[in-house]
């Protein structure tokens, strides 16, 4: 990114409480800053309640952040009215105008643009040939198939070309083999259209799959930011390790330059990520994926194996080690001799730990 | 799996339930049909049947001071109607959007006409009228009723109102409509159908009423409910049996219509 | 006063109820102020309005009454006019409860699609003007009516009893007005009623007897409190049942009210009965109110809602 490029959409520090009923206060967002290239795909992912869908109606202009600023393009928004911001909205529950024809809906915010008929109904046209519904302008909401309804809702926020499209959980309403299909939609339309999307999901798939980056957010803060494959093999923190994929979280005993795993012993160097901060006493979280606990049969295996199953190709294997439960995922022709009940040793494949963050 | 035992195939029918429920809605309609069959009666004397005619139709449709009396009675139920609906619309928007404290409050105050004795309610605007020197009459009966069917305006409107899903507006907002293009383009077509059942509620409640107009009329003749009670009490002449079915059939037939719009919008 | 909700675009605000509530304080809270008010003035020299002299003798005039000489005793005919119409409303609201449960289960137990139908059967008499099904009842119960005609026609009766001007019309005509204010909630309840509780006790052995006595009763008891306060509150303060049905010897409060701004022009006393009556009605509705509270709070407040 070079940086004579403004980003899209700027968020600094920013803030938002709510009451709850019970008298008390939530802090959905806080001090949450984030920059979003023009024309990239972002997802916020996250829990539900981690402050995503929170910063998203910020942005729309749903709701005002109790402190700090967003820009778009470089100018501020969050003094700005809603129904002046160059940024339109897909809701989780389509919210279409069910008194209005799908194409009156498509054609309500070109209607508040002013511009006149003729340009709205070629707009509205080509909006139904965007999401491949053409043909079906006259029909009502309710008469239209939930994955049709959703692209309703699409077409309709991406008539006006908004500068920022942001989409709330849009795919969580489908069934499996629909939002398989959606999410390349998705995808394909951001890369045709050129329009930066902001979207919202709790589904690690989705993000990882549809992103250019992914912002991980944690109780009001962003955990991580990058794209999906740094994400996924470099968490940084121990929510980010837990949540994207499966880990396995290692409390270490640091002694100086040494770190080891409590009853398995002192970590070889090459084990260790290139890129890893480095184990202090302070910094004693290392994360390791299932993928690469390597298991081995064979005299004086150490440590009992409480499960292991076989899914598909792969071994699916708990083991002990010293008191900690570790996952381990590795090729079921590589796993001979190994089953529940029985002993195994364990190794770590090279440059595979990494020291992550409380 | 055990039988039950008792009578009636269904586990679903108690004894005798059937039949009492034909006998509830027999004097449910019973009565009102004798006023309906009577008015076709050719004899003076209301209750002894001598013929079939159709004389005290003729005879209570040309009388001028009924005229009035129903011109008088449509008059009030219009102006208590459109009011009435307008004010409701505004209530049941504003409700939505009060805390706690204030819609209990707002909730009293809309339901008090409801709870309070009709006779408090006739002779209180009564007096309130007296006190501000405000003649009494058909202007006069018509803020009163106004008052008075709010309350049945209100709830069809705001049944209709809590239907519709809340993103919608955020969503008229989010493409570029202020609040007051979100009201006239989202919020009144949504809720038309209510306001429609709500109008028509508020009608019949006004054109039915009688005891606020009893209290409130004044020199410029009466509405068509007191002007009814007047010849009950006076003398019963069978052009009320007319009169009353006149009535009747009007307000079956508003309800009716109601019906059959909340019925298709569904 | 009132503090919005989460604000929330396009909803618009708090403010749209101003109007409607500006106009039901000035003309539904307005009189209620005025009448206690003048229920503590003295009455006007030719009848029509108030004199503005503070005074309690309205009240006094609920227990006492003045001979000529100015001497005071005690008397009790508006006690017990306010007893009366107590003792009827009572006794409207019972039987309407009777006869209402058995047609509320039997709705509630039909097919679906005929139930709106059969619900809004019920419902139109209640749109019809109450003066019209009150009067109906003056030519039923008529010495001349059909209900003697056919008595004395079948020879069941030699000469027409006298039903009408008396408590008896009176009750009747009550129960028929407020009817379907019983039904209503006592169907509202009976539709929530999940009716595998029944069957759960039918397949256990229970009759059918049992089954409505035990399980079915005690869930629609919300609705019938609900229509008990319904049916209680509108008899206590009628006017057109003891008037038409009732002559001179069925006086409920009401017609001693309307008397009061009418032949026997004394504002003031109207005033001080119509306070007692508001009061009889705020006590039956905290009683309601704690009843209600006792048995599902949300069954008493929905079986309200579902009337209208």
């Amino acid at each position: 990114m070079s940086a004579e490029t403004v980003p899209a959409l700027q968020v600094r520090g920013v803030s938002k409480t709510f009451p709850t009923p019970e008298g008390g206060e939530v802090k959905a967002l806080d001090d949450v800053s984030l920059d979003v290239a023009d024309g990239s795909f972002m997802v916020l992912l996250g829990p539900s309640g981690c402050g995503k869908t929170t910063l998203l109606r910020c942005i729309a202009g749903l709701e005002s952040p109790d402190a700090g600023e967003i820009d778009l393009r470089g100018e501020r928004i969050d003094t700005v009215p809603v129904w002046k911001r160059r940024v339109n909205t897909v809701f989780q529950s389509y919210a279409l105008f069910p008194h209005m024809t799908v194409a009156q809906n498509i054609a309500f915010g070109l209607q508040m643009d002013h511009l006149p008929k003729d340009e709205i109904s070629r707009k509205v046209e080509r909006s139904l040939e965007l999401v491949r519904l053409t043909g079906l302008g006259g029909r009502r909401p309710q008469q239209l198939s939930g994955g049709q309804q959703q692209r309703v809702a699409l077409a309709r926020a991406l008539a006006k070309e908004p500068e920022v499209l942001l989409l709330d959980e849009p795919l969580s309403a489908l069934d499996l083999k629909l939002r398989r299909g959606m999410q390349l939609e998705l995808k394909r339309l951001q890369q045709e259209t050129h329009i930066t999307f902001i979207l919202v999901t709790h589904d690690q798939d989705e993000a990882m799959s549809m992103g250019d980056q992914v912002a991980v957010f944690n109780e009001g803060r962003i955990a991580q930011v990058g794209p999906p494959r740094d994400v996924y093999l470099r968490p940084q923190t121990r929510f980010v390790a837990d949540f994207i994929g499966e880990a396995n979280l290692l409390e270490l005993d640091v002694d100086g330059a040494q770190a080891a795993v409590i009853g398995w012993g002192t970590i070889p160097g090459d084990a260790w990520a290139p890129d890893s901060p480095a184990a202090t006493a302070a910094a004693r979280t290392a994360a390791v994926r299932p993928e690469d606990v390597i298991l081995t049969s064979g005299d004086g295996g150490r440590f009992p194996i409480i499960d292991a199953t076989f899914i598909g190709g792969d071994l699916h294997a708990v083991v002990d080690v010293g008191g900690t439960t570790l996952s381990a995922r590795q090729p079921a022709a590589h796993s001979a001799g190994l089953s529940t009940g029985g002993r195994c040793e364990v190794t770590f494949r090279p440059g595979s730990l990494r020291i992550v963050a409380d | 799996m055990k039988t039950p035992r008792g009578t009636g195939t269904s586990l679903k029918n108690f004894p005798l339930f059937g039949t009492m429920a034909v006998a509830v809605f027999s004097f449910l309609y019973v009565p009102l049909l004798f006023v309906v069959g009577y008015s076709f009666n050719s004899n003076r004397v209301v209750t002894v049947w001598k013929g079939f005619s159709l004389e005290w139709y003729a005879d209570v449709l040309g009388n001028d001071d009924i005229q009035r009396a129903v011109i008088n009675s449509l008059r009030i139920a219009s102006i208590s109607t459109v009011l009435s609906v307008i004010f409701a619309t505004g209530l049941a928007i504003g409700l939505l959007r009060m805390a706690r404290a204030g819609s209990t409050i707002a909730w009293s105050l809309i339901m008090a006409p409801l709870v309070i004795p009709e006779i408090v309610f006739a002779i209180g605007t009564l007096a309130l009228f007296v006190q501000i020197q405000f003649p009494l009459g058909v202007d006069a009966i018509t803020l009163a009723h106004t008052a008075f069917c709010i309350p049945f305006a209100l709830l069809p409107i705001r049944a209709r109102l809590r239907s519709v899903d809340l993103s919608v507006y955020e969503a008229a907002a989010d493409l570029g409509a202020n609040e007051w293009v979100i009201f006239r383009r989202i919020t009144l077509p949504l809720l038309a159908p209510g306001i429609v059942a709500g109008a028509l509620l508020a009608f019949i409640i006004s054109l039915d009423d009688f005891i606020v107009s009893y209290f409130l009329t004044g020199a410029g003749g009466t509405t068509l409910p007191v002007y009814i009670f007047g010849m009950i009490r006076n003398a019963i002449t069978p052009g009320v049996n007319a009169l009353s079915t006149l009535l009747l059939v009007v307000s079956v037939i508003i309800v009716s219509i109601s019906y059959i719009i909340a019925r298709r919008k569904r | 006063m009132a503090k919005a909700t989460k604000a929330r675009a396009g909803q618009g605000s708090w403010w749209a109820g101003a109007p409607g509530l500006i106009y039901l304080v000035a003309l539904v809270l307005a009189p209620l102020i005025i009448i206690l008010i003048y229920s503590f003035l003295s009455r006007a020299k030719f009848g029509v309005g108030v004199r503005w002299e503070f005074t309690a003798q309205p009240y006094i005039e609920l227990f006492y009454s003045e001979s000529l000489s100015g001497e005071r005793s005690f008397d009790p005919t508006y006690l017990q006019i306010f007893f009366n119409s107590v003792l009827y409303s009572l006794a409207t609201a019972i039987i309407c409860l009777v006869l209402s449960i058995p047609i509320a289960l039997w709705i509630a137990t039909r097919p679906q699609k005929w139930r709106t139908l059969l619900v809004f059967l019920v419902t139109i008499p209640f749109w019809t003007s109450l003066l019209i099904r009150t009067y109906a009842f003056v030519i039923i119960l008529n010495d001349n009516g059909p209900i003697n005609g056919t008595l004395t026609g079948l020879g069941i009766l030699s000469e027409p009893i006298s039903m009408l001007y008396t408590p008896f019309a009176t009750v009747v005509g009550l129960v028929y007005s407020f009817l379907p204010f019983m039904i209503l909630p006592i169907y509202a309840s009976a539709e929530r009623f999940d009716f595998r509780l029944a069957e759960a006790a039918y397949d256990l052995g229970a009759t059918k007897g049992r089954v409505l006595r035990r399980i079915v009763l005690p869930a629609v008891r919300p609705g019938v409190i609900a229509g008990l306060i319904l049916v209680f509150i509108p008899a206590l303060g009628s006017f057109l049942a003891p008037e038409l049905l009732g002559g001179g010897k069925t006086l409920m409060i009401a017609n001693v009210i309307a008397a009061q701004f009418g032949a026997s022009r004394n504002w003031p006393f109207g005033a001080a009965l119509s306070v007692m009556v508001l009061v009889l009605v705020m006590l039956a509705l905290v009683i309601f109110a704690v009843v209600a509270r006792r048995s599902s709070r949300r069954g008493g407040q929905q079986s309200l809602e579902s009337l209208l």
